[in-house]
């Protein structure tokens, strides 16, 4: 009994000298957590009071609205639509596979949406960012998403502005489109003016004033939960827009000049002579830009790409053509100001040209010749023998000096982006590139504007516009308007001054009777001429600007049918507008290119009077 | 001595004669101190919950239904609870082992037992069948325990945690271990026994690790040593708990101002990650307070647990005590970001009715020891 008890007693000591090690280990590791408070709360207090105001407070980036542009009389030519986008943020959705073929019963989600939508998702990408599945939603599309939102989880419809251009495809080669940034794009944008902006300039305005069409970003500072949600603003920036431009162009103009072509394929440069202005810029065929905004679809762009009338080539800043006989009066300024000829003496064509101690003969585009011609009549009537003997008494190293003062050879656009400088031959340059010295022969062909030398539809728009100011120059550009402010040219071009003005004064007289006189090339279009028109046409032969591989007997037949070319400016003496078509395969410039050029001068003219009329006058 | 000294401590609190609660067998320290952490929790709760005074109602009932067990229990004789500790035990591994043939689950775990009316895991009858069935076992046995009886121990212990571990639940069968481990430490085990154990432990944790831990288990104890390692998946909850945590400076928020808990970027706010809502709310100053008010009710217990002369009930006590003691440090530890994530929840705060109602039932079985000392 007794000897229980003391075992008792024992066993109770042991409990008790237990408990105390209990107890001061327990106190030890309380010790320990406060010790891990003290670091988290205390010492680590700034770091985590940053990271909960992070986590708190969104800095939410708000898009500008992308300037507007419009044409001379105020049309709007590019605007902002808003449209609804589909988006779904994928750390919210909890199954995304069936997710996303839910939203395919559901709106008609194509297997291209979904594959570009998985490629962004999959792709690092900012943490619960709204990645778009399906843009331009229709009204009964997002009422459906609405009424099925509660099995939507992570799933929202996006409002934005999408840009829109409601001439479509009179205007694409000119605007330009915005598209989606790209990588490479990313990487060259300002990343913080862009943090909210989705589309960039790709081509055209759209790229070349981007900077000023685009804007400033604004700031939306809220306090979001942690599923993104903005539970109230805490202050805000709002965007600046982008400033609206406004151009030179004529839209009812541009139009009337893209119908006119008919769905045949050239291109056409209308320039205000006055300021250079582009009042028409035409590239046919065109196409729709409008689905380059908002994503194109793999086929519609492969088969514009591969068409053989290559849609999405600008031939008015980019065709590179042989200008033919349209440079036979800026190649006789340079046989007026180097005295070469005397206006007045008249050569015996038999339509053809031989040079001395060489068999070759060079013949007239006329197989019978123009028999008697001076100086006027070789201008009038195209007359190439004229030239070729001319032009080798000149030579090119005087012809090409005054070829470049008209801008030949150079891009001298003011905000054409992809404007080419085409081709102006010289001996330097055969030696450069040919390896070869330069020959008589290359004269002659230099002469009629056959040979080496190209010129794009906007050169020769721009040289006859110099021409038509008797020398003075303007930069061709787009745009008037940037805002409010008008854009000026900061390096202006020298103007061109002749020996004598009276130089200008019998070419200009000389492209009078192209259309005019009885023996003009371009007489076919004079009847019922209410003004008085200088122009001057041109055949260039094919050497292909693309030729493509697929091989199509008849098509290629009708494709291997000169170019033609038409140059003109109106009223003769107080020039308003200059205007240069090519019609690609058109044989006749008088029958095809030529009448183009009427009806655009004709409605231009017809609309500046009114205009007149208007302003009281 | 002792007697008479816990005597003239519960005459000071009540003057003279017996009050109704000494008359029910309730420790009154202890017992203020656990009414006093649960209004805290109640208020916590509420900001904890985005202020949703439905569930701050339903959490008042699981305090009324676990201190009405808890009375109830106080009331039961230590040798009643000491009959009951083999049938319970028997129950429990029983249970446990219908789990693994018919229980239901989910995301690869197979904890519930569907009762048809109800559905229970009966991981948490042996959290306290095993202590339970421990201290009856040692205390028909000699102290310290010799050799045969600590391997009878081992057995007793090991049967249920295999099977818990089976589900898998290794966080909850490493509990269940330590609470029957604790008892026979309190038996007396020998030191040179406890630290071979240490020792073999930490050779056999590598073995654990490439044998019987899950990839979901190892994948938590990762993100533990390194959360930034997936900020937006496991490591998630941790960088947002100790954000919330550490963004609660010395004097805290203030309630309900807790910006990583009031707009939900605090995971189980509610639940087993409450410590990081009151943490963030009341500072440094609120957890040192709250840490003082769990050491009190700690010693308290366990002084409490050493007063008694019946050698089940102490153990039992002791061993209860320890394993409250283990909750606690074991979810302030996770969420605070020095232990893995295991679903514990934070005694006596978190919301949950099975959790408070079996915390306050132990606390039950611990006032019936102390009351029935003699």
């Amino acid at each position: 009994m007794s000897f229980s008890i003391t075992d008792a007693k024992e066993e109770r000591a042991l409990f008790k000298r237990r408990a105390i090690i209990a107890a001061v280990f327990m106190l030890v590791m309380f010790g320990a957590l406060v010790t891990r408070m003290v670091y988290l709360q205390v010492l680590k207090y700034d770091e985590f009071i940053t990271k909960s105001e992070n986590n708190r407070v969104r800095l939410q980036p708000i898009a500008p609205a992308r300037g507007l542009i419009f044409d001379r009389n105020g049309v709007l030519l590019a605007e902002n639509l808003p449209a609804h986008s589909l988006v779904l943020i994928p750390e919210r959705v909890p199954d995304l596979e069936a997710t996303l073929n839910y939203l395919t019963d559901l709106v008609g989600v194509t297997p291209r949406e979904r594959e570009v939508f998985m490629k962004e998702a999959t792709q690092w990408h900012r943490p619960f960012e709204p990645i778009t599945l399906k843009q331009n939603l229709d009204e009964e599309q997002i009422a459906r998403i609405a009424v099925n939102s509660f099995f939507l989880q992570g799933v929202d419809v996006e409002a934005e502005l999408v840009r829109h251009y409601p001439y479509g495809q009179y205007l694409s080669h000119l605007l330009g489109y915005v598209g989606q940034i790209s990588e490479k794009e990313q990487d060259n944008i300002d990343p913080i003016n862009y943090k909210a902006t989705k589309r960039i300039g790709k081509i055209g305005l759209e790229r070349y004033y981007e900077r000023m069409l685009h804007g400033e970003v604004g700031y939306q500072k809220a306090e979001t939960n942690a599923r993104g949600k903005v539970i109230r603003t805490l202050d805000r920036q709002l965007p600046v827009p982008g400033q609206n431009i406004t151009l030179y162009l004529d839209i009812e103009l541009q139009k009337l000049a893209m119908d006119a072509f008919n769905g045949r394929r050239g291109a056409l440069v209308a320039l205000d002579t006055e300021t250079g202005g582009i009042l028409a810029m035409v590239s046919s065929p065109s196409f729709d830009p409008n689905p380059f905004v908002t994503g194109i679809s793999l086929d519609e762009y492969s088969s514009l790409r591969d068409s053989l009338d290559v849609p999405l080539f600008n031939r008015a800043s980019r065709g590179q053509y042989p200008p033919g006989s349209t440079l036979k009066p800026f190649v006789a300024l340079s046989f007026l100001e180097n005295k070469v000829v005397d206006p007045n003496r008249v050569i015996y064509d038999h339509g053809w040209y031989q040079l001395e101690n060489d068999e070759r003969i060079y013949r007239d585009w006329k197989r019978e010749g123009h028999g008697p011609v001076n100086f006027h009549q070789a201008i009038v009537q195209s007359c190439d023998t004229y030239f070729y003997e001319m032009s080798f008494k000149t030579g090119v190293d005087r012809i090409e000096p005054m070829l470049e003062q008209f801008g030949f050879g150079q891009d001298l656009s003011v905000d054409i982006w992809d404007a080419l400088p085409a081709l102006l031959p010289n001996k330097d340059w055969k030696k450069a590139t040919r390896g070869l010295g330069w020959f008589p022969g290359d004269t002659l062909n230099f002469g009629i504007g056959q040979g080496f030398m190209l010129a794009t539809p906007l050169q020769l728009a721009t040289a006859t516009a110099v021409l038509a100011n008797r020398g003075k120059w303007h930069r061709p550009r787009a745009v008037e308007y940037v805002g409010s402010t008008l854009v000026e040219d900061e390096t202006p071009h020298d103007p061109l001054i002749l020996s004598s003005p009276e130089y200008w004064e019998r070419v200009v007289s000389a492209m009078h009777d192209v259309i005019s006189g009885p023996h003009g090339t371009a007489r076919a279009i004079s009847h019922d001429l209410k003004y008085s028109m200088a122009g001057k046409t041109g055949t260039a032969q094919v050497v292909g600007i693309r030729q493509n591989a697929k091989y199509d007997s008849k098509a290629l037949a009708e494709r291997n049918r000169d170019h033609a070319l038409f140059i003109a400016f109106a009223p003769t003496d107080e020039p308003k507008i200059a205007v240069a078509v090519i019609v690609e395969n058109g044989e006749s410039a008088g029958a095809t290119a030529a009448p183009i050029a009427r009806k655009v001068i004709d409605a231009y003219l017809e609309s500046l009077t009114k205009q007149e009329l208007l302003n009281g006058r | 001595m002792a007697g008479d000294y816990s005597r003239t401590l519960s005459g000071s609190f009540h003057g003279k004669g017996p009050s109704i609660l000494q008359r029910l067998n309730v420790d009154m320290p202890l017992f203020l101190l656990l009414v006093g952490i649960s209004i805290l929790g109640l208020f916590v709760l509420y900001s904890a919950s985005g202020q949703d005074w439905g569930m701050v109602q339903k959490q008042f009932l699981n305090y009324v239904v676990g201190f009405t067990a808890m009375i109830f229990i106080a009331q039961l004789h230590p040798k009643w609870l000491a009959s009951w500790a083999p049938w319970l035990y028997g129950a429990g591994v029983i249970a446990l082992v219908l789990v693994l043939l018919i229980g239901v689950g989910a995301k690869g775990a197979q904890r519930w037992l569907s009762l048809g009316f109800m559905r229970f895991q009966p991981a948490e009858i042996v959290k306290l069948a095993v202590p339970m069935m421990v201290a009856w076992y040692l205390s028909h046995k000699i102290l310290p325990p010799k050799f045969k009886h600590i391997a009878m121990v081992m057995l007793i212990i090991f049967v249920p945690v295999l099977l818990v571990l089976k589900q898998p639940d290794l966080g909850t069968s490493i509990l269940v271990a330590a609470s029957g481990l604790i008892i026979l430490f309190f038996a007396g085990l020998g030191w040179r026994w406890i630290f071979s154990a240490m020792l073999v432990l930490c050779a056999v944790a590598p073995l654990m690790w490439y044998g019987v831990m899950h990839d979901y288990q190892k994948q938590r104890v990762l993100t533990f040593l390194d959360p930034e390692s997936d900020p937006l998946g496991s490591g998630w909850n941790i960088i947002q708990s100790k954000t919330a945590i550490g963004s609660g400076g010395l004097s805290g928020k203030g309630w309900t101002g807790g910006t990583q808990s009031q707009l939900e970027f605090l995971p189980e706010r509610h639940t087993d990650f409450i410590i990081a809502v009151y943490c963030e709310e009341f500072g440094f100053v609120g957890v040192v307070l709250l840490l003082l008010l769990y050491a009190s009710i700690i010693m308290r217990a366990l002084y409490i647990s050493s007063q008694s002369s019946d050698v089940f009930g102490r153990l039992l006590a002791g061993g209860l005590t320890i394993t409250f003691f283990i909750y606690v440090f074991v979810n302030i530890g996770m969420v605070s970001g020095v232990l893995p994530v295991v679903g514990v929840p934070l005694p006596l705060i978190s919301y949950g009715g099975t959790s408070v109602v079996a915390l306050l039932s132990t606390f039950g079985v611990i006032m019936s020891v102390y009351m029935h000392k003699h």
